[in-house]
């Protein structure tokens, strides 16, 4: 037995949790995983998976922009929509209300849900990597993996803190979804997740400068880019998603509640619960 | 040191007054009942008391610690059986309770606990897939997974059946008999006569009444209900039965001095050769005192 009561194997505890619940909900499981997939197999149908051929350069093809871009959007969803959709039910269902009643450190609840989205969102980017290996020839440089690493792990937690924001905002766990949604998809669409727009409104580039998004995307696309040969090191990028990671889990720290709501439609249903067995 | 002091306990959620000036003394080892209608302030009461809500005013100690401050040491020695939370629906009965009793430093055994609330062959179910009163019980058995000193125990009955509750009340009896400290809320009177040692009435956010389930309102010491067939013959009977009888044909009198009366009535009757059918000297029960009380404040 390692560690029973430790913050480190409560935190480990928990992730299991976590990841265990979210395997088992096969819907949570289809959105965040193959949902995205989906659009990989959609655009390489749109564009073809053609290689192009530039001088001085190694032939390659147009998934090599696209699948690290989903593979950004699908990371980003598995820890802002499932930590925010998950969150908003677990405290309307008195769940959270169970946790905080038992002698479990917040820091271990808390790290148990971000390690576990983190994990989902691996496995999602991972995913949608190898099919592009396999079947679109998308390759990436030994040399760039670190960059492409520190990306990965810095968009995950900056949506991560975001999607503990938005549980901590959203009214009800009903809604939650919703506002996942509406928040997450236009900003895709800002953000060169499906189509980079060559010349895009001023507002809509600035939208998509001042969210995390698109840094997420494009410093992730730089670690595969085939027209470059540099390190794909994006500081300005990284900075941009630790800042809103942070502002996130500041936003949460404020105003994260344990309890249901007192006026919120979504009680548990009693009506289980009084059936004698 | 008792378990659980509280002393001129206020909550107020915009104007209502939830709980106005509450004083408790619990004492360890002690099952304590909570008893009031809807709304009356026992959840608020209790929830402050686990740590799960602020108060306004008053001060509360429990085991020796302020709950407002979330104290993890307080939370290792306390269980807490929520009144209508679901459970974690995706897991297996087993696996929460070993999730949960991994926060505890001694936990119960895990099998142990199952076999306690009697789940055993649920063990490996999907929560999901229990009936509500199954559910119910895992409630009890995160209460007490963590093998904690004092219980809270909000409504652990709802909703169950007979047998059901009967099995529960045998859980309450082992655990008070371990030496544990309980705190009950419950709206069934028989659930508190059966269980507690002592029991609170709260309405309109103040407690109106204490003592033994036997004492509780002057139950032991009021007026006693006599009560039996009228015969055919009452001529001479004594003046105080001297009553119209119900459409039950009952004769039912409330009396203060049920020896003398009794006397009276037994000696008229053995007088006359007459045999009073179902005759019956019943105290008011516990529910009969609970909605006097309730009644009288106002809030049934």
């Amino acid at each position: 037995m390692v560690d029973r009561s430790g913050l480190l194997g409560l935190s480990w505890r928990q992730m299991r949790y976590e990841s265990k619940s979210f395997w088992r909900t096969p819907i949570a499981a289809f959105f965040t995983i193959f949902f995205p997939l989906m659009f990989l197999l959609l655009f390489a149908a749109l564009f073809g998976d053609e290689l192009i051929e530039i001088p001085g350069r190694s032939p390659f093809s147009v998934a090599q922009f696209y699948a690290p871009a989903l593979a950004a959007f699908a990371a980003g969803s598995a820890t802002y929509t499932n930590i925010g959709v998950s969150t908003a039910f677990a405290r309307d269902q008195g769940i959270l209300k169970r946790f905080r009643g038992a002698p479990l450190p917040v820091p271990a609840y808390m790290i148990g849900k971000i390690s576990s989205s983190v994990w989902i969102a691996f496995v999602a980017s991972a995913l949608m990597l190898t099919v592009g290996a396999l079947f679109y020839d998308v390759s990436l440089a030994p040399e760039r993996l670190p960059a492409a690493l520190i990306t990965f792990l810095l968009g995950a937690g900056c949506f991560a803190g975001l999607g503990l924001a938005l549980g901590a905002l959203a009214p009800t766990g009903e809604g939650s979804p919703a506002i996942a949604n509406a928040t997450y998809l236009p900003l895709a669409f800002a953000s060169e997740v499906f189509i980079a727009v060559g010349d895009p409104p001023t507002w809509l580039k600035v939208i998509g400068d001042v969210f995390p998004l698109k840094h997420f995307v494009n410093a992730f696309q730089d670690a595969f880019n085939p027209l470059t040969d540099d390190l794909a090191l994006r500081p300005f990028d990284w900075a941009v998603m630790a800042g809103w990671g942070l502002f996130g889990a500041l936003i949460a720290w404020r105003f994260f509640a344990w309890q249901p709501r007192e006026t919120g439609a979504a009680k548990p249903r009693r009506g289980r619960r009084q059936a004698a067995d | 040191m008792a378990a659980i002091e509280v002393r001129g306990l206020v909550k107020h959620y915009g104007a209502v007054r939830a709980v106005d000036g509450i004083d408790l003394t619990i004492e360890a080892g002690e099952v304590f009942a909570l008893l009031g209608p809807n709304g009356a302030g026992k959840t608020t009461t209790v929830e402050i008391l686990e740590g799960h809500r602020d108060r306004d005013a008053g001060e509360v100690t429990v085991l020796g610690f302020d709950p407002a401050e979330g104290d993890r040491d307080l939370r290792e020695r306390i269980g807490i059986v929520l009144q209508s939370t679901s459970v974690i629906p995706e897991l297996s009965v087993r696996e929460i309770l070993d999730l949960f009793g991994g926060m505890y430093p001694r936990p119960r055994q895990t099998d142990e606990v199952i076999e306690i609330v009697g789940l055993t062959d649920k063990a490996d179910a999907r929560i999901k897939t229990l009936s509500g009163g199954q559910v119910r019980r895992i409630d009890l058995a995160l209460g007490i997974v963590g093998d904690p000193d004092l219980i809270f125990l909000d409504e652990p009955t709802t909703g169950f059946d007979p047998s059901a509750r009967r099995n529960s009340w045998s859980l309450i009896h082992n655990l008070r008999f371990l030496g544990k400290t309980i705190l009950l809320t419950t709206h069934y009177m028989d659930e508190a006569q059966n269980l507690a040692d002592r029991v609170a009435v709260i309405a309109g956010g103040v407690i109106v009444a204490e003592g033994t389930p036997d004492t509780l309102g002057g139950r032991a010491t009021g007026s006693v209900r006599v009560s039996f067939l009228r015969p055919a013959d009452v001529s001479g009977i004594p003046g105080v039965f001297a009553v119209d009888p119900g459409r039950d044909g009952l004769v039912a009198v409330e009396i203060d001095n049920p020896t003398v009366a009794l006397h009276d009535l037994t000696e008229w009757a053995l007088g006359r050769g007459i045999e009073l059918e179902r005759l019956a000297v019943t105290r008011p029960s516990l529910e009969d005192v609970y909605l006097s009380i309730t009644r009288d404040t106002g809030n049934g």
